[in-house]
């Protein structure tokens, strides 16, 4: 085994090279990843005033829920508020890009979909936003995973994925999920 | 190091022994401080695995689980971390510099404000008004003594960095520049990122959080708190993983009866940690709605880096653990690991810590991978990557640093090793099998920070066997914890006397005359460090102040 000081030098340089080499692949992948198959984070940086949310025109209670755009772009828009979600059951077809807008009036949330990579942090001040393709159709958890307060455990809703052909919007292009909700 | 039991020789008992260590007293009240935190922490983890599982629990409430919850994250992430830190860094400031500590009533201050500041901040969560968990949450607020009493465990620490950058320099001035001894070097490098790494989370909780906990501001801007906040969140680790990586260049290579394959490379690795620790934090938002991808994918990048010196590291402690096997007479291409002499404390640790930190490591690379955050960030996989950062590398090799230290601050020798190699192990598989389910279940949607699942859903219902085997793990855990205690407490009445007051550290293959002054001081990578953040944290924390976003209401909760 090479003890003399060039020699560790030399076998520490090596390593020094291999490291590089495992770096450089992880952050290629990465980048492969963002540039070429559009895995971003979900930075929407839009503000939104969480005092008057309320009196804003897109969060206000009517506005809440499925709706499709005139566009046919599927927009959910929910509120996570200490303890729930409003609405607490949103229906969503599969196998069509769809967008998730949330936000809060109170105090830190976030949300993810369970078996999807739906995820996102819910900051007061700001909507949050998820563009998305729902592959599986069904019932799908969605907790607060944010610590809110103490009836933190308690916040849950329901993501109702349903096939596009059984995904029919009624008057204004709305959709609920009816006594379930 | 820790050594077999030795004979009683005529060695005059050390309570009369005027050169024993000068700040014996003062690490063993740190220490046992921080024993103390940790033990009542792993018991309320216990309590809080088993709460979360189908097993009915005792005192079950929300209010008590996140009482328990921040306790236990308070407990551990900042007493039991900043007190064996200190503690351990006296030690190694009057053992590696063989001088008296500079500046000891000042270290008597810090340990009294310390203490002051943990009871006040302890008291504040048990009376309720301060579930807020460790990592605070604002717009939520708890009584604002939660806060002073954590500010003044943090002042405490800056007393402590600034000793420490006192003794290193003293010392340099003293030896004509002569290469600090790589255990103090290592110290005074985390002093020194310990001082950057607080200004986030100093100035989220004196501009922001205290002023809003008193009652004097009604708003709070949510995305800067966060942003601060983050500034603090990586470093914090490494400042808990230093003495781990301390211990591995300058304690392991000696136990494995070898040499340290590169004294350079450790000087390096603890430079390169005080470099890529800090312009990281952003990784903890990428699912925030706050920043840029711009500056997620920056620091992204900047965390890849970090991943360099613990890779070098693995290879430095490697090499020098295969020079220890051969000298021992290992043969072949892997001979040299049976070779080893496992049933020393240290070696055993350091082997365990590697492989758990494998697998927290791994796990870590996962997380940092931006977009791929998604599909783990606040499940039970980040739960089980920081639990095998924090307890495969941080408490192990805290643990084989008190069984090394323990006698020469005591004067007595373990009558046998037996009791510590079991805790260790115990440590071991409790970590195993406690992190692996939470790997999977994280993977399988399983959320953080909840008081009790509901298991008549269908889905949660098949997580409950898992559950079910981490909480076993936990049990071992406990099991381990209250064996460390035992084993360190009982060598108070147990040990054998005649142990030397002294330590020796490990001693390189080839040890430096002479190093250039930037491996022997931290001038230079302060400025780059002040570089790195302007380059990384300048914009996000500015753009809050150009751009203001709307505030969010204070809510009071003490």
């Amino acid at each position: 085994m090479a003890i003399n000081e060039d020699a560790i030098l030399k076998s520490e340089l090596r390593w020094a090279i291999v490291v590089g080499g495992i770096v450089a692949v992880i952050l290629i992948a990465i980048l492969y990843a963002a540039l070429a198959m559009h895995i971003n984070p979900p930075s929407n940086r839009e503000y939104v005033d969480p005092k008057t949310l309320h009196l804003s025109a897109e969060f206000t209670e009517a506005n809440l829920g499925t709706r499709v755009d005139p566009n046919g772009q599927v927009v959910a828009r929910l509120i996570a508020t200490q303890f729930e979600f409003v609405p607490n059951c949103i229906v969503l077809p599969a196998r069509t890009p769809v967008t998730m807008r949330i936000t809060s009036p109170d105090v830190i949330h976030g949300l993810l979909v369970s078996g999807t990579n739906v995820n996102t942090m819910v900051i007061p001040g700001y909507v949050a936003q998820v563009h998305t393709t729902f592959t599986k159709t069904g019932d799908l958890l969605m907790p607060c995973h944010e610590f809110c307060g103490l009836g933190h455990s308690q916040m849950m809703a329901t993501v109702r994925v349903v096939p596009p052909a059984a995904f029919h919007p009624g008057p204004g292009g709305r959709i609920a999920c009816g006594n379930r909700g | 190091m820790a050594t077999a039991a030795r004979p009683a020789t005529t060695a005059a008992p050390r309570e009369t022994d005027l050169a024993g260590l000068q700040t014996s007293r003062l690490v063993q009240s740190h220490i046992w401080i921080a024993i103390a935190a940790f033990a009542v922490a792993c018991l309320l983890g216990v309590w809080q695995m088993w709460a979360r599982s189908p097993i009915q629990a005792p005192y079950h409430t929300a209010a008590n689980y996140f009482r328990s919850v921040t306790l236990h994250g308070v407990s551990m992430a900042f007493v039991l971390t900043t007190f064996f830190i200190m503690g351990f860094g006296y030690y190694v400031a009057e053992t590696a510099l063989k001088r008296p500590l500079p500046g000891i009533g000042f270290a008597w201050v810090a340990f009294w404000m310390g203490i002051a500041g943990t009871l006040m901040a302890a008291l504040s969560v048990i009376s309720g008004n301060a579930s807020v968990l460790f990592t605070f949450y604002p717009p939520l607020t708890a009584t604002p003594w939660f806060y002073v009493g954590l500010v003044l465990v943090v002042v405490a620490s800056w007393i402590w960095c600034i000793l420490m950058i006192i003794a290193m320099r003293s010392w340099r001035r003293a030896n004509d520049g002569r290469p600090v001894p790589l255990a103090m070097f290592a110290t005074t490098a985390n002093a020194v990122m310990w001082l950057w790494t607080t200004v986030g989370v100093a100035a989220e909780l004196l501009f922001q959080v205290i002023p809003a906990a008193f009652g004097w501001n009604q708003t709070v801007d949510v995305g800067l708190s966060r942003t601060l906040f983050s500034w603090t969140l990586h470093a914090i680790v490494y400042f808990w993983l230093f003495p781990s990586y301390s211990a591995f260049y300058t304690m392991f290579p000696r136990a494995a009866g070898g040499r340290l394959y590169s004294d350079t490379m450790g000087r390096l690795a603890f430079i390169l940690f005080l470099l890529y620790s800090l312009p990281v934090g952003l990784h903890h938002l990428f699912m925030d709605p706050e920043h840029s991808n711009g500056f997620k994918f920056l620091q992204m990048f900047l965390t890849a880096l970090v991943s360099v010196p613990t890779l070098l590291t693995v290879f430095t402690i490697t090499a020098s653990a295969e020079i220890a096997g051969r000298m021992r007479g290992g043969k072949g291409l892997f001979g040299w690991i049976g070779a080893l002499p496992w049933e020393r404390p240290m070696v055993l640790a350091t082997g365990l810590a590697f492989v758990m930190l494998f697998w927290g490591g791994g796990g870590g690379l996962i997380n940092m991978s931006y977009g791929m955050n998604a599909m783990i960030h606040n499940t039970s996989w980040v739960t089980a990557h920081f639990h095998l950062i924090f307890g495969g590398t941080v408490v192990i090799m805290y643990q084989a640093i008190c069984y090394s230290i323990w006698p020469s601050l005591t004067g007595r020798d373990f009558p046998s090793l037996k009791p510590l190699l079991v805790q260790l192990w115990l440590w071991f598989i409790g970590m195993m099998v406690m992190t692996l389910p939470w790997h999977w279940l994280g993977l399988e949607g399983q959320w953080r920070r909840v008081a009790a699942f509901d298991y008549s859903n269908p889905i949660i219902h098949g997580w409950g066997p898992w559950v079910i085997v981490s909480l076993v793990g936990g049990i071992i855990l406990a099991l381990s914890a209250f064996l460390f205690l035992y084993n360190l407490a009982s060598l108070h009445w147990r040990g054998v006397l005649g142990a030397p007051a002294e330590i020796e550290y490990a001693r390189a293959v080839h040890e430096p005359e002479r190093v250039p002054s930037s491996l022997n001081g931290f001038g230079l990578w302060n400025i780059i460090v002040a570089l790195l953040m302007l380059l990384a944290y300048g914009w996000p924390i500015a753009q809050f102040f150009v751009y203001p976003p709307p505030q969010a209401m204070v809510h009071r909760l003490g």
